[in-house]
C-alpha cells in the first residue's frame, strides 16, 4: 500500500476475537483483507450498547494500541476503516449525549462523586461484603481490557492541554506509569494482581469474555482520547475515574485481603487508595481548573465527561451484579483455571 | 546553584475540606516518634484524621451525605 510507513508488518497482538455480529464480522473480515468493511447502513442499524458495535468499535480503537496478530499496522490510519470508526463513533456518541444525566455545572458533577454513602450498592461495595473469588477473578478478567493498558487512552490528551493543566496531567500519568520505576507501571501492578488470581496476564486475552458493557466503558476512554475536540469531556471522564477510586480500591482491597487473592492483588488496590486520593486532588484543582481557566468555554463538555463515566459504569455495574446476585457468570465465554483454586 | 528549586520554600496548599497537599518526597514524624516517608510527587496529608492510613489522605474526610 502506497501509504505505508515500513513493509506491512503483521502485528504481534492478540489474534482477533470472535465476532459478535454482521457489522463486527465485516471490521475483522477487512482487517485480514478478506472482505469489504460494513456498510454505512448496517451500522446504522445496529443496537449501540450491544456486543456488534461495541466490538467494532474496540476493534477500529485496538489498532491505536497494539493491534491484531496478522493485521497490517497500515490499518491504524486507513480511510475506509476510519470512515466505519466515524459511523459507529457517531452512534456511540450521539446514545451518550442523550442517555447519560446532565449536571448542569462541573461544580455539581463533581459534588455528586465527592459524597461518600455509607450504605452505597456499587461493585466495589457488594465484593467487599460478600464477593465470592470466583467473582474477583471475572472482575479483573473484565476490567483487564483497560488495566492492562492504564492510562494510556488518556496520554493522548496530553498534546491538547497547556500550562497547569498539562504539568498536572503529565504528573499523574507519570504515576500512573510507574514514576521511572518499571517494575510499579499500574499495568504490571495489574498483571501481578491477574497472576495471584490465576488468570492469564496475555495482553487482549480476555477481549472475548468481556461483555459489551465492560468494551462500552474502555471505548470510551479511547474516543474521549483520541479526538482532540473532546479533551473537555476526557478530562472530566479521568477526573470522574480517579475521584471514585480511592474510596473503591479500598474496598475491593479489603476484598483480596478476606479471599486470600494474595500479597499482588492487595497490593494493586492498596496502591491505588493512597495514589488516587493524590491523584483526585491534582486532577480536580490543577487539570480541570487549568483546562477551565484556558478555555472556560469547555466546562459543559468537562461536566459530560463526569456523567458519561458513571452512565457507562452504572451500566457495566448493573451487568455484573445482575448475573453475580442470580448466581451467574458475568463474562460471555467462561473463565479456565490457569491453576488449582479451591471454591 | 542558586534557584534552584531546591532553595525556594516549599508551598503546602491548605483546604477547608480535604488534606494538606504538599510537593513529596515527604518525611512526617508521628505522635509517638515514628518516621514515615512518602515518595509521591505530591503527598496528601489527612487533616481530618479519619483516614485508615493516617497520616496519609484515603479520602475519608469525604461527607457521608449530600449537603441539602
Amino acid at each position: 500500500m502506497a501509504h505505508d510507513l515500513r513493509p506491512a508488518h503483521g502485528g504481534e497482538g492478540p489474534p482477533l476475537p470472535t465476532a459478535r455480529g454482521h457489522v463486527s464480522a465485516a471490521v475483522e473480515e477487512y482487517l485480514r483483507g478478506t472482505g469489504p468493511p460494513p456498510r454505512q447502513q448496517d451500522v446504522v442499524g445496529t443496537a449501540v450498547y450491544g456486543d456488534d458495535l461495541q466490538l467494532a468499535l474496540y476493534l477500529c480503537y485496538e489498532l491505536h494500541y497494539r493491534g491484531f496478530a496478522g493485521v497490517s499496522e497500515a490499518h491504524e490510519w486507513d480511510p475506509d476503516l476510519l470512515r466505519v470508526r466515524a459511523a459507529l463513533e457517531h452512534r456511540f456518541l450521539t446514545a451518550l449525549r442523550a442517555d447519560a444525566p446532565t449536571h448542569d455545572s462541573v461544580e455539581d458533577a463533581l459534588a455528586d462523586l465527592l459524597v461518600e454513602p455509607v450504605d452505597g450498592t456499587g461493585v466495589s461495595h457488594y465484593l467487599c461484603a460478600e464477593g465470592e473469588l470466583w467473582q474477583l477473578r471475572e472482575y479483573a478478567a473484565q476490567r483487564s481490557l483497560y488495566h492492562l493498558k492504564e492510562a494510556d487512552p488518556h496520554a493522548w490528551v496530553l498534546p491538547r492541554l497547556w500550562g497547569r493543566a498539562k504539568s498536572g496531567m503529565a504528573a499523574v500519568e507519570f504515576d500512573e506509569y510507574g514514576g521511572g520505576r518499571p517494575e510499579r507501571v499500574h499495568a504490571r501492578l495489574f498483571a501481578d494482581l491477574m497472576t495471584d488470581l490465576g488468570l492469564d496476564t496475555t495482553y487482549g486475552r480476555y477481549l472475548d469474555a468481556a461483555s459489551a458493557q465492560a468494551l462500552a466503558t474502555v471505548n470510551l476512554m479511547s474516543l474521549l482520547g483520541l479526538h482532540r475536540a473532546l479533551r473537555g469531556a476526557l478530562v472530566g471522564h479521568f477526573a470522574a475515574v480517579e475521584i471514585t477510586s480511592s474510596p473503591a480500591s479500598r474496598r475491593l482491597a479489603e476484598a483480596m485481603r478476606r479471599t486470600g487473592a494474595g500479597p499482588a492483588a492487595e497490593h494493586f488496590y492498596d496502591e491505588h487508595v493512597e495514589a488516587d486520593a493524590v491523584h483526585e486532588q491534582v486532577v480536580r484543582h490543577d487539570v480541570i481548573g487549568g483546562l477551565l481557566a484556558e478555555e472556560p468555554h469547555l466546562a459543559p463538555d468537562v461536566a459530560f465527561g463526569i456523567d458519561v463515566t458513571g452512565h457507562l459504569e452504572d451500566r457495566l455495574a448493573d451487568r455484573l451484579l445482575g448475573a453475580w446476585r442470580a448466581g451467574r457468570s458475568s463474562l460471555r465465554t467462561p473463565l479456565r483455571s490457569e491453576m488449582p483454586l479451591t471454591f | 546553584m542558586p534557584n534552584s528549586p531546591s532553595d525556594e520554600p516549599r508551598r503546602i496548599k491548605v483546604q477547608r475540606q480535604g488534606p494538606l497537599l504538599v510537593e513529596g518526597p515527604v518525611e512526617v514524624e508521628l505522635e509517638d516518634g515514628t518516621i514515615v516517608t512518602s515518595d509521591r510527587f505530591r503527598v496528601a496529608v489527612c487533616t481530618c484524621r479519619r483516614s485508615r492510613r493516617y497520616p496519609w489522605c484515603d479520602t475519608s474526610h469525604r461527607d457521608r451525605a449530600k449537603d441539602r
